[in-house]
């Protein structure tokens, strides 16, 4: 049951899954070498929250899904998160298998890679090789990060070259149709010198009580002056225990903007951090979430300041309702050497029941002395000020809390570029709160 | 169309469990204008506050009611669609709601589901009332009050009066913070409403407003009473001559209730 067992596949297996795909040779060592120090990693330590009785070793690793001709095929519930009528950018994942992919000729032509990572592997090897858990994530931080390296089954790898500029956003779908499958995703993200792109992901699982887990791994790179959107909706259900690992990298003059809507129903860590390499280099990140049920759920928002006049803001809006427990860690960390560089977060929990845990960490470290930095920390119930004022025009106890619940929850909300995207992150938000 | 009448009678409030409100009688009939003055401090704002049901102010005797019902039963919603309407002094803000929503949200609440307002006549009415109060139309897209200086706070309270309608307005302050422009579009917005059937509950402390809204009744206060009324030329007398000859008048040597209410 503990995470300290043995491994849940062997070095047979992963071989024979990695053959399976047709990896090159450097991935298939590269499996089999973080399987070897796996076993002789520590599990990661959130802040504040005790995930050693959490499951990471029970589920199935290998399952495939049906192919679809038409977005039209799909089922009511995930085809919403698409908007079905326009001509998409898009790839879709029903459990390993790319059920679905389409970029469009001019895009291609341009020479943008929008691929599932196993045909990533096969047809890019070496692009796929030089980002491959190189400069964002390594394979050997903990436990998790080296069994995801071992077995990972699914991911996209999104590559823009130089000068080019992506004005429809990039979708990927991961749908885990398979209620026991574990998901070991890998996404990357990488935008060459003086591109720019949007790229949305979606989560959806449906396993509400079968035990599995995600173990996701996300690297993103902006080159120099490169600009970087990167939305997101994670839904898993309850059953999943998941480890969300999104990791930015941003060069001179380039920019990375995180919209992540964290709205997973099982026991959830999620470490989103960028790295302000380069001089007048930006992040903006942008989580909201929310908890409820008795789910225990650890977040960190970290960006970290190397570059001169680097600048990174945070914004966390968590709501929890019920038994949920949620620590929310901000972290800005200015490196010595970022002069003028700018460090500012704000972290807001709401809490909607007594029964509920909010707990907000605001964190600077600052090393160099010609900074700003700021941060902002509250946890608080609904304003009654501010209810009795939307009461007095009228509207009901109920919908006031809404208005107030939905506009807290704006910020992420507003700044997903897919309406359909947008509609469901609306929706779950909506299902989670009610 | 009947007119509806506010009926305040002998209402003793307390905030923190400091006595404001000593004792207020008032009637306001639809069709009525009514400016109710004083000084800082002599319960004018708390009156506004306990008759719309601030969670702050505990009512701890005496009634309000609204065509015979009990005001004091109702939840704060339900005051609003029963016909009440208070233009804040410092109305809240929503970080997230766009104006334009919650104005929608505001009329549709009165409004039977699946009767709610078409959009196209929401925005209609909308965008005529902000030109009447010369309002940018880029607030309705903007967060409820966030960012908003003061005068356009107090604009946008004058806005949601003027597209809810309701039977009985109370503005609380509507004039403090205005320069004598902004002043004068408030006023042209309050003064539109004017008709047999709206009565309207002026609360202020300079006759200044009372200029652009000329009041039918006007009621000082002090120690948390309502201590004299009269017609239009009280205020003007105050005008005139402050309020130290209603206190020597009166016998009164402190106003206030001793708290800033």
């Amino acid at each position: 049951m503990a995470a300290e067992t043995k491994l849940p596949y062997e070095e047979d297996y992963v071989k024979a899954f990695s053959a399976k795909h047709n990896e090159p040779e450097w991935m298939s060592k590269f499996r089999q070498q973080a399987l070897e120090v796996a076993d002789t990693l520590e599990m990661p330590t959130p802040d504040k929250t005790n995930i050693s009785k959490w499951n990471f070793s029970t589920f199935k690793h290998d399952a495939e899904g049906e192919s679809i001709s038409s977005l039209k095929e799909l089922p009511n519930d995930i085809q919403v998160f698409v908007d079905v009528e326009k001509d998409n950018n898009i790839v879709l994942l029903r459990n390993q298998t790319t059920a679905y992919k389409n970029l469009s000729k001019e895009l291609a032509d341009k020479g943008v890679i929008f691929t599932d990572m196993f045909t990533a592997l096969e047809n890019y090897p070496e692009l796929v090789q030089r980002y491959y858990m190189k400069d964002a994530v390594s394979f050997d931080e903990h436990r998790l990060t080296a069994l995801h390296a071992a077995l990972m089954n699914g991911g996209v790898f999104v590559y823009v070259p130089k000068n080019v500029v992506v004005e429809q956003p990039l979708q990927a779908i991961f749908w885990q149709e398979d209620v026991s499958l574990g998901l070991f995703n890998h996404v990357i993200v990488v935008a060459e010198e003086n591109s720019s792109l949007t790229y949305v992901e979606n989560y959806i699982s449906h396993n509400k009580e079968e035990e599995t887990v995600a173990n996701v791994v996300t690297e993103v790179i902006a080159h120099d002056n490169a600009s970087i959107s990167f939305g997101s909706v994670d839904n898993f259900a309850h059953g999943t225990t998941v480890y969300m690992n999104r990791r930015g990298v941003v060069y001179r003059d380039a920019k990375i903007e995180w919209a992540l809507g964290q709205m997973n129903e099982g026991n959830t860590v999620s470490d989103n951090t960028t790295h302000l390499i380069g001089d007048n280099s930006y992040s903006y990140a942008k989580t909201v979430s929310v908890g409820r049920g008795d789910q225990i759920q650890n977040f960190t928002a970290k960006i970290v300041n190397y570059g001169k006049q680097s600048e990174g803001l945070i914004l966390q809006h968590g709501v929890m309702k019920d038994h949920a427990s949620s620590i929310f860690n901000g972290i800005g960390k200015i490196e010595h050497g970022g002069t003028k560089a700018n460090a500012e977060q704000e972290s807001r929990v709401l809490m909607l029941s007594k029964h509920a845990r909010g707990d907000a960490n605001p964190i600077l470290l600052i090393d160099e002395d010609d900074v700003t930095a700021g941060h902002a920390a509250s946890v608080g119930r609904v304003d009654p000020v501010q209810l009795y004022y939307l009461m007095s025009r009228g509207i009901s106890k109920q919908e006031a809390e809404r208005l107030v619940i939905h506009g807290f929850l704006a910020p992420v909300v507003n700044e997903i570029p897919i309406q359909a995207v947008r509609e469901q992150l609306t929706e779950v938000i909506e299902r989670k709160v009610y | 169309m009947a007119v509806s009448t506010l009926e305040i009678k002998d209402l003793h409030v307390e905030i923190e469990g400091q006595e404001i409100l000593k004792g207020v009688n008032l009637t306001i009939k639809g069709g009525e204008f009514h400016a109710v003055m004083g000084p800082n401090g002599t319960g004018k704002s708390t009156l506004a506050s306990a008759i719309m049901g601030h969670p702050k102010y505990e009512v701890t005797s005496g009634s309000i009611l609204l065509d015979g019902e009990d005001v004091l039963e109702m939840e704060v919603d339900e005051r609003a669609k029963a016909g009440l309407f208070l233009a804040m002094q410092y109305p809240s803000e929503i970080s997230g709601v766009t104006t334009s929503d919650f104005l929608r949200s505001s009329i549709n609440a009165r409004r039977e589901e699946g009767d709610e307002i078409p959009l196209m006549k929401f925005i209609k009415e909308m965008d005529a009332a902000m030109d009447y109060l010369e309002i940018d139309k880029n607030m309705a897209q903007r967060y409820l009050n966030e960012g908003f200086s003061g005068g356009e706070k107090k604009r946008n309270e004058i806005l949601q009066l003027m597209l809810l309608k309701p039977a009985i307005g109370i503005l609380d302050e509507i004039d403090s913070g205005l320069d004598i422009d902004a002043l004068k579009i408030v006023s042209k917005g309050i003064n539109k409403l004017r008709n047999e059937t709206f009565g309207c509950l002026i609360i202020t402390h300079y006759q200044r407003l009372l200029d652009y809204i000329t009041p039918d009744y006007v009621h000082i206060m002090m120690q948390g009473r309502v201590v004299k009324s009269g017609g239009p030329e009280l205020a003007e007398r105050l005008e005139a001559e402050g309020y130290d000859w209603i206190k020597k008048e009166l016998g009164i040597e402190e106003e206030t209730v001793g708290h800033n209410a």
